[in-house]
């Protein structure tokens, strides 16, 4: 597939990476000569300079044979006009990134009326994902299938919990749970669990289940499973903003500290019920005064990496709740790792996994279609959903007498509205949606499970 | 320095490098020859030392920077010098092996440059494989291996920029495996027609392929004493508009298939019309009292012209007997040689423009201290980083030139022939004036100077950098 990148930015070095090694044809358009000439040094893929916006450049990076262009640079504006010329100058689809509250309620007018195949928003996907956490405090990160009756839950096993010493096989007849333990992480490398796996102290773990489901599993073990009752945030942008709009529906009360006396008059203009202090949170009084050592959670969410590791870092000191640390530059990854944070969340990726999902879907020309996808292991292990077609060979065959590849883990499958937890004897049905986790295999289409 | 990845990739060039003798082996069996074994026993060899340097001690990483792709091509480029004299001193056609590596490297840089006085006596194979060194060195042998062999990483534009002409290097497409696909599909493409064109024009085959080979590369190893001055005008005129076309940029031609004739007709390429169109007017008007006619001048001015800008080196005539106006233009266009990303050699047009506007520039900042300006091509600003790369390179063949000239000078031969020799050695051309003029060869050189010239040659043909790099103590730490 042939995909033009406008913007060089860390989103756009991602898809760079990531759809390159997939094997598409990637040109990347920039304004700034150096980071292309690095980026085109690193990776085998084409650049050219100029403005992604403009006719003449977008012909010079081959609109005419393009398949796909994503508009990824700081500007919501120049997204969509890259997109907008691309349409009329080109046959390709677009994906433009689109972050400004004001614009991501037209998105439905802009993915109708402009023809943009899809709009991403990574501030708001990522206020999605910090909400969800804050609603289940004991993991790290939850991602959702099948319109979240599925759930993908990554956590830390706490000292003395009653999975410890325990195998994987040992979760449903003890436990008497029915969930599906996916991937282990430990010093020694992440992969997926086999059957035999015995779970030990600060073990990252993470299981499919349906909502209730993880909610009993977490009894079981004796983790948390109340949601936050307050949050305290650091930093008032995009992303507050949106979470603010998410958090209204729910019983959690919000304080956010800011220092930006124009930003916070706004926040409190649009969001009144939430409480709004103008002050300086790198000062250690205005956090305490605030109330931080009583705080359900603490969301360290400026636009500054190094502050809001310090932050999450302090806190850890004064509080025992609930830790998101929102980070953008994702080569921060190893050094943040071993910190001990508790959620941390890479707003950058977000964008990238969903804009490559759908690239893959666009490549993907059987019956079924990858709906959903997420890195479970960054780089290691994804999980992905498919939609069934009726001609497909896995249809009504019994799982255990399929011949999957090596590391494959057919995680749920969701008939009429219902989850199940596949074991053996359970069949794939024409019309299912189906949960894989795959190592090291990036999934086009279900039949790629098999041998 | 990742040695290991260095070392596994030279044993590919090596492997390639056996595959290469294919050519002149069946040339032999066709022509019933003995030197067959002596192809056999280099392609042996060849093989031996790659298998060494493939599978003896595996790169742990596949990672190449930019230093490593420097110096893989100018070692690449060596070893392929190395092992590609060894047909030559096994079939005794040149036993001292310090000549036939001067024939090899005067091959693969395309210098077409000979320590041969006569050549119809040599073997068919023998000649093929001199002919067929062009041809390879011409598009270069690294892009011919991206072509065909993934060598993985993401360091595969290092080595592709460090083995390209011109200033900056550019991708036709994303993937730079298409990217040398492609090049060399135009670059067979031309070949083969040319050898067409001379087919029908009554040239025999072996010499067509031969000639269609040379010239393709801009090399000009001649399979008949008197290079080119026995065949038909119009065997003459073909090959002077194909080395004509060789010369220019070989993405103008991808650009001009895929109907963007704007961009494909580029400062470079109007250039290079340009100073092609007023030396050859110089010289035909200058030259046409010692021809019959003024379509024999034309012709044989066009031929000279084509033949020492795309650096080349084939021959009409000698023109070392020309007027001095004459042997002046061919110096100088010499120097200028062909367009970036063609097969010629030569400082290339690209370059003297940058040179040239950048001159402009600095007196137009002489009168306004203040003024902000960017040299600009095709109405696009040159990256400073470009223009700097470009006044470094000019010194660096100033400081080669220099130095080449004293060292050679010890021979005791006249400063128009060490002078000649230099830029013709430098410029991947063949031919100088006076002693190392077009009927002339290079065998009266002593063993140090032909050293010193085949430096120049492989440093011409890899645009200086690389085989500098090789110098430089900092290039081989760890």
């Amino acid at each position: 597939m042939n995909i033009i990148i406008v913007g060089c930015g860390k989103v756009g070095q991602n898809l760079a990476e990531q759809l390159n090694e997939e094997g598409n044809n990637i040109t990347v358009i920039d304004q700034d000569a150096g980071i292309l000439k690095e980026v085109c040094g690193r990776y085998d893929l084409m650049g050219v300079m100029g403005n992604g916006a403009t006719h003449s450049v977008q012909v010079e990076a081959g609109i005419n044979d393009a398949d796909l262009l994503i508009a990824v640079t700081g500007s919501d504006e120049l997204n969509l006009l890259c997109c907008l010329i691309a349409k009329k100058a080109g046959h390709c689809q677009t994906i433009a990134r689109v972050q400004d509250p004001v614009y991501n309620i037209e998105a439905p007018y802009l993915k109708g009326e402009l023809g943009l195949a899809m709009v991403v928003n990574p501030e708001l996907a990522a206020a999605e994902e910090i909400a969800r956490i804050l609603r289940f405090p004991s993991a790290i990160k939850i991602d959702t299938f099948a319109k979240g009756r599925v759930e993908l839950l990554k956590f830390k096993l706490p000292e003395k919990s009653r999975l410890v010493g325990m195998s994987v096989k040992e979760v449903v007849t003890k436990l008497h749970c029915d969930v599906l333990v996916c991937t282990v992480e430990r010093d020694d490398g992440a992969y997926i669990a086999k059957g035999d796996f015995v779970f030990a102290e600060k073990d990252i773990i993470s299981i499919i289940a349906t909502p209730k489901n993880a909610n009993d599993f977490f009894k079981a073990i004796d983790c948390k499973t109340h949601s936050v009752k307050n949050v305290m945030v650091i930093g008032g942008n995009k992303m507050t903003e949106y979470l603010c709009e998410i958090l209204q529906k729910h019983p959690i009360d919000i304080k956010v500290i800011e220092k930006d006396r124009n930003v916070c008059n706004h926040l409190s203009d649009i969001w009144g019920d939430v409480s709004v202090i103008n002050g300086d949170a790198s000062d250690k009084g205005t956090l305490l005064e605030e109330g931080l050592d009583s705080a359900g959670a603490f969301l360290a969410l400026t636009s500054s990496d190094e502050e809001n590791i310090l932050l999450s870092l302090f806190a850890k000191s004064e509080f025992s709740g609930k830790l998101v640390t929102k980070i953008e530059k994702t080569y921060y990854d190893d050094v943040v790792k071993h910190l001990d944070f508790d959620s941390i969340i890479y707003p950058k990726n977000i964008a990238s996994e969903m804009i490559i999902r759908y690239a893959r879907a666009m490549k993907n020309t059987m019956g079924s279609n990858v709906e959903t996808m997420y890195s479970v292991i960054k780089g290691k292990v994804e999980a992905s959903e498919f939609i069934v077609g009726e001609n497909s060979p896995i249809n009504n065959i019994p799982l255990s007498q399929l011949k999957f590849k090596e590391n494959i883990l057919v995680a749920a499958i969701i008939r009429d509205g219902k989850a199940i937890i596949p074991r053996g004897y359970d069949v794939i049905k024409s019309g299912d949606a189906v949960v894989i986790v795959s190592e090291a295999i990036a999934l086009r289409d279900i039949t790629d499970v098999l041998k | 320095m990742n040695y290991r990845m260095i070392k596994n990739v030279i044993g590919w060039i090596l492997l390639f490098e056996a595959g290469f003798f294919l050519i002149p082996m069946v040339t032999a069996l066709v022509y019933a020859e003995k030197e067959i074994f002596s192809f056999g026993l280099s392609a042996l060899i060849c093989m031996a030392a790659a298998s060494i340097l493939i599978f003896v001690a595996k790169p742990k990483s596949k990672t190449l920077y930019s230093r490593e792709g420097f110096v893989i091509v100018s070692l690449s480029w060596i070893f392929l010098s190395l092992f590609g004299a060894l047909p030559f001193v096994f079939s005794n056609t040149i036993p001292n092996y310090v000549d036939a590596l001067f024939e090899t490297v005067s091959g693969f840089s395309t210098t077409g440059a000979s320590i041969l006085p006569a050549v119809e006596h040599l073997p068919r194979s023998i000649l093929m494989w001199r002919s067929f060194t062009h041809w390879v060195g011409g598009m270069g042998v690294l892009v011919f291996i991206m072509a065909f062999l993934p060598l993985g990483g993401g360091g595969n534009m290092h080595i592709m920029k460090a083995e390209s002409t011109g200033a900056s290097v550019s991708k036709l497409v994303p993937r730079i495996k298409t990217t040398a696909l492609i090049l060399y599909t135009i670059y067979l493409s031309l070949t083969l027609l040319q050898f067409i064109l001379l087919l029908c024009g009554g040239m025999s085959v072996f010499e067509s392929i031969n000639t269609a080979f040379a010239t393709a590369g801009t090399g000009g190893f001649g399979i008949k004493n008197d290079s080119m001055n026995s065949y038909s005008s119009y065997l003459q005129i073909v090959t002077a508009v194909f080395m004509l076309l060789f010369s220019i940029n070989f993405s103008s031609y991808y650009l001009a298939i895929r109907g963007r004739f704007k961009n494909a007709f580029n400062a470079e390429v109007r250039g290079f019309i340009v100073i092609v169109v007023t030396a050859v007017a110089l010289i035909t008007l200058n030259i046409r009292g010692m021809f019959d006619s003024l379509f024999e001048s034309f012709k044989h001015s066009l031929f000279t012209v084509a033949s020492i800008i795309s650096t080349s080196g084939f021959s009409t005539v000698d023109f070392d007997l020309w007027p001095e106006l004459s042997k002046t233009v061919i110096v100088l266009i010499m120097f200028i040689g062909a367009c970036a990303g063609s097969t010629g050699g030569g400082i290339k047009v690209s370059r003297m423009i940058i040179l040239v506007k950048g001159a402009f520039k600095e007196l137009s900042q002489m009168l306004h201290p203040k003024q902000v300006k960017k040299v600009t091509m095709d109405k696009r600003p040159v990256e400073h980083e470009v223009v700097r790369s470009v006044n470094a390179y000019i010194v660096c063949f100033v400081l080669i030139f220099v130095v080449s000239l004293v060292l050679i000078s010890f021979d005791n031969k006249g400063l128009v022939t060490n002078f000649t020799a230099v830029t013709s050695m430098l410029n991947n051309i063949g031919p100088g004036l006076s002693e190392v003029g077009p009927t002339q060869n290079y065998a009266s050189f002593s063993v140090f100077s032909k050293i010193v010239l085949i430096f120049d040659m492989l440093a011409g043909r890899l645009e200086l950098f690389p085989m500098l790099l090789l110098f430089k103590p900092g290039t081989w730490k760890k």
